[in-house]
């Protein structure tokens, strides 16, 4: 194929890591190569700068550096957060729109002897912090609800959770993963007890996070070995990525007050505002709820949205659909079934996660090509209705 | 190269279907490759009779890889697409119904009908191509005489699939490319050698691709327990062909016009199974001689080669994958049945296979035993 122009709407999925990042985690490849655990001097070097990198990171979440643990990723903050608490016997409330980092976390809980309940959402993709506290058992050991929702932007009414959490004495864990950066993160004034972020999510690179844990929560280590990240998360640190993860936090930060996420909000309108306009038969999924700026979840009714997202993918443009599984298919969102929508207008939707790269000029690209390739879609879909 | 025509290629993970993604692409067409997610094999695993890991052929993981990494080699955009909803519709539930009903079905010709040339067809065009391509061994030709696009017999007569492709109607045949029609196998996997496709030697599969092992009894149990219903009743009576009752049977969907073994009685010379009699749960079994009939009743016929015929034409058909056409006489009976009469009384006419008519290499058409 010849030349194409490639635009990235698929920001809730990873973002590019910004070339400041990519500066900050170049020296401790090779140049400050210590093990941070190491007592001489290349040791201290970069066991100063993973410190630094918790310093960053706990400015942006609003809490103290050693409350801060690096992971993997969103993935294993979730899981060391949930499986560090939960015990066999206790209950553990949750949703059904969680990230399957939680949601799986909590089937395997139910293996393992412990109780879950999953609250529901109304049709905008909103928990009610009233399900929540009604859920409440005596048991119940942690209360984990998303802040922002991965498919659809939607946040949640996570303040009004922590303060049920705090009154009825039980721990509260948030995936803040789709929030980090988008909305101001302050542990406090959410009252939670867990927090989860993902670097990627912010311009960092893939294969780190970190789990804000509140100082006095014991947590069941994941892993067994050393003594790393004060005997929370064993294994040597991943100097380089919680460097760059550091670096991306304090970006972020920047990045609430400085415009940075008000230029995406505006970016995010025109998109919806423009896609709307010529295309009949389509809505914004969780329009009317409080969302973060960056995602535009839209239905495009009689279409397969996994056949626009190829449609639109051949064409240059990035976006996404559903959650893939393993094979690479997919499968309908659990998150928009889970807000009532039918089947088919599940399948029908398709999830558009702008970036701090993004353009007005990529913006208007994209508003050329999606109406055509919808308009084709359906003209070809069994599931159009005739036009008389 | 960009307002060269767009082919979209069916790639399953095997040989036949990496070859021609290779093929076109070496030929310079803007292609894209696109597998069907078309059943879910971890959904019955564990079942009883069910293997717990499942190494079976249908979307398995290992053939998802394989067509990725043929896209890679060969350097073009690659896409599952998730068809089990229909594919279950349209090709599992009748397949089961069928067995129940004592008929024994084709679920491959199903799946060609309703997912590859009709679902998978709109989907590539959807997504800007305006051909098919798949590794089905058979000739697509228009005939400017007629008007009509023709299905005709591939040149390597051991692998020739038509029998499976009765179906396809004029439109989706004119956007359909069976590159592999003309060639070998063993010409196939050369070409594939020659490509540097890492998959050349690999195996062909053989069986049902949903029915992992091959054992389509224990798939039917997996599959309805699933469903919360424990196979309906099937069992019943044994008879002769005279009416005679012989003994009991352990349900109908575990015989097969033609079957021999495994039917539970014994007399001094073999008994094959003549008839099964759905309604009444009877299987009617009798002497190899009694297994031969002249006649058979085709519904859903379509016609291919030309519109519905208003005489009697003699052709060649086709009664199971492995059969010779045999010579005889078909009349179309409606607008999509018809009755063939043999020349020659034909073995185990099987309600459920597909009857499909030739003229010489040409497929005028075919439709579903009676």
């Amino acid at each position: 194929m010849g030349f194409l122009r490639r635009i990235y709407f698929d920001n809730n999925a990873t973002t590019p890591v910004l070339p400041e990042v990519l500066e900050a985690m170049r020296p401790y490849f090779n140049e400050r190569f210590g093990n941070a655990s190491s007592i001489h001097h290349h040791g201290q070097e970069t066991r100063a700068a993973v410190e630094r990198a918790r310093e960053s990171v706990a400015a942006l979440l609003g809490c103290r550096a050693s409350e801060v643990v690096f992971t993997s990723g969103g993935t294993e903050a979730d899981n060391l957060a949930i499986f560090g608490l939960v015990k066999p016997g206790d209950h553990l409330i949750t949703s059904t729109i969680e990230h399957h980092a939680v949601l799986n976390s909590g089937k395997r809980l139910q293996e393992m002897g412990c109780e879950v309940t999953y609250v529901p959402v109304d049709g905008q993709g909103l928990i009610n912090p009233g399900d929540v506290r009604r859920a409440l058992r005596p048991n119940t050991r942690l209360i984990s609800i998303m802040m922002a929702n991965n498919e659809t932007g939607v946040l949640q009414p996570v303040e009004e959770i922590g303060r049920i959490a705090a009154e009825a004495d039980v721990y509260f864990h948030t995936d803040a993963v789709q929030a980090a950066g988008k909305v101001p993160l302050d542990v406090k004034r959410i009252a939670c007890d867990l927090l989860s972020i993902s670097a990627h999510k912010m311009h960092a690179p893939q294969g780190i996070g970190a789990l804000y844990v509140r100082k006095g929560t014991l947590l069941q280590p994941l892993l067994y070995g050393g003594s790393h990240e004060r005997s929370r998360r064993a294994g040597t640190e991943n100097v380089p990525s919680i460097v760059a993860l550091g670096k991306a936090a304090e970006i972020a930060l920047c990045g609430l007050s400085d415009g940075s996420v008000q230029q995406i909000a505006e970016l995010r309108s025109r998109l919806q505002a423009g896609v709307l306009a010529v295309v009949n038969a389509a809505e914004v999924n969780g329009g009317a709820a409080p969302r973060v700026s960056n995602t535009a979840n839209i239905y495009f009714d009689y279409i397969e949205g996994e056949a626009l997202v190829i449609a639109l993918d051949l064409k240059g443009l990035a976006v996404s659909t559903g959650a893939a599984c393993s094979s690479g298919a997919i499968e309908p969102s659990h998150v928009l079934t889970a807000m009532g929508l039918r089947p088919e207008r599940a399948r029908a939707s398709i999830r558009f996660s702008l970036g701090k790269q993004n353009t007005a000029e990529e913006v208007d690209l994209a508003l050329a090509l999606i109406p055509q390739a919808v308009a084709r879609l359906r003209e070809l879909s069994p599931a159009t209705p005739a036009v008389s | 190269m960009a307002d060269s025509l767009t082919i979209a290629v069916a790639m399953s993970g095997g040989v036949d279907s990496s070859t021609v993604a290779a093929m076109l692409r070496a030929d310079g067409y803007n292609l894209v490759g696109l597998t069907m997610q078309l059943w879910n094999q971890r959904r019955l695993a564990g079942r009883e009779g069910m293997p717990e890991a499942v190494q079976g052929r249908c979307c398995s993981l290992d053939d998802v890889y394989d067509a990725r990494r043929v896209a890679e080699t060969i350097g073009i955009p690659y896409y599952v697409v998730n068809h089990e909803q229909r594919f279950e519709q349209e090709v599992v539930r009748p397949f089961v119904s069928e067995y129940l009903s004592g008929r024994t079905p084709i679920p491959c010709s199903l799946c060609n009908n309703h997912l590859k040339f009709d679902q998978l067809l709109i989907t590539a065009r959807q997504i800007g191509a305006e051909r098919l391509a798949t590794g089905h061994y058979a000739r697509i030709k228009f005939d400017s005489a007629g008007g009509r696009w023709l299905l005709e017999r591939a040149v390597d007569s051991s692998r020739d699939q038509t029998y499976f492709l009765f179906g396809l109607t004029q439109d989706q045949l004119s956007r359909t490319l069976f590159p592999l029609g003309g060639l070998l196998k063993s010409e196939v996997r050369e070409i594939a050698r020659r490509h540097g496709l890492a998959l050349a030697d690999k195996p062909d599969s053989q069986e049902i691709c949903f029915v992992p092992g091959g054992d389509y009894k224990k798939f039917l149990d997996a599959y309805l327990a699933e469903h919360g219903e424990s196979l309906p009743e099937t069992a019943g009576e044994l008879v002769s062909s005279s009416g005679e009752v012989l003994g009991m049977h352990s349900g109908i969907h575990n015989f097969t016009v033609g079957q021999r073994k495994g039917l539970g009685v014994a007399t001094g010379s073999p008994l094959y199974v003549l008839q099964i009699n759905g309604e009444r749960r009877q299987v009617v079994v009798g002497g190899g001689e009694q297994l031969y009939s002249r006649s058979l009743h085709a519904k859903r016929v379509n016609w291919i080669a030309l519109e519905r015929p208003t005489s009697t034409l003699r052709l060649g058909v086709k009664i199971r994958h492995r059969h010779e056409p045999a010579g005889a006489t078909v009349e179309a009976t409606s607008a999509d049945e018809a009755v063939v009469s043999f020349h020659q009384p034909q073995r185990a006419i099987t309600p459920g296979q597909a009857a499909v008519f030739y003229d010489g290499d040409v497929v005028v058409g075919g439709g579903w035993i009676a």
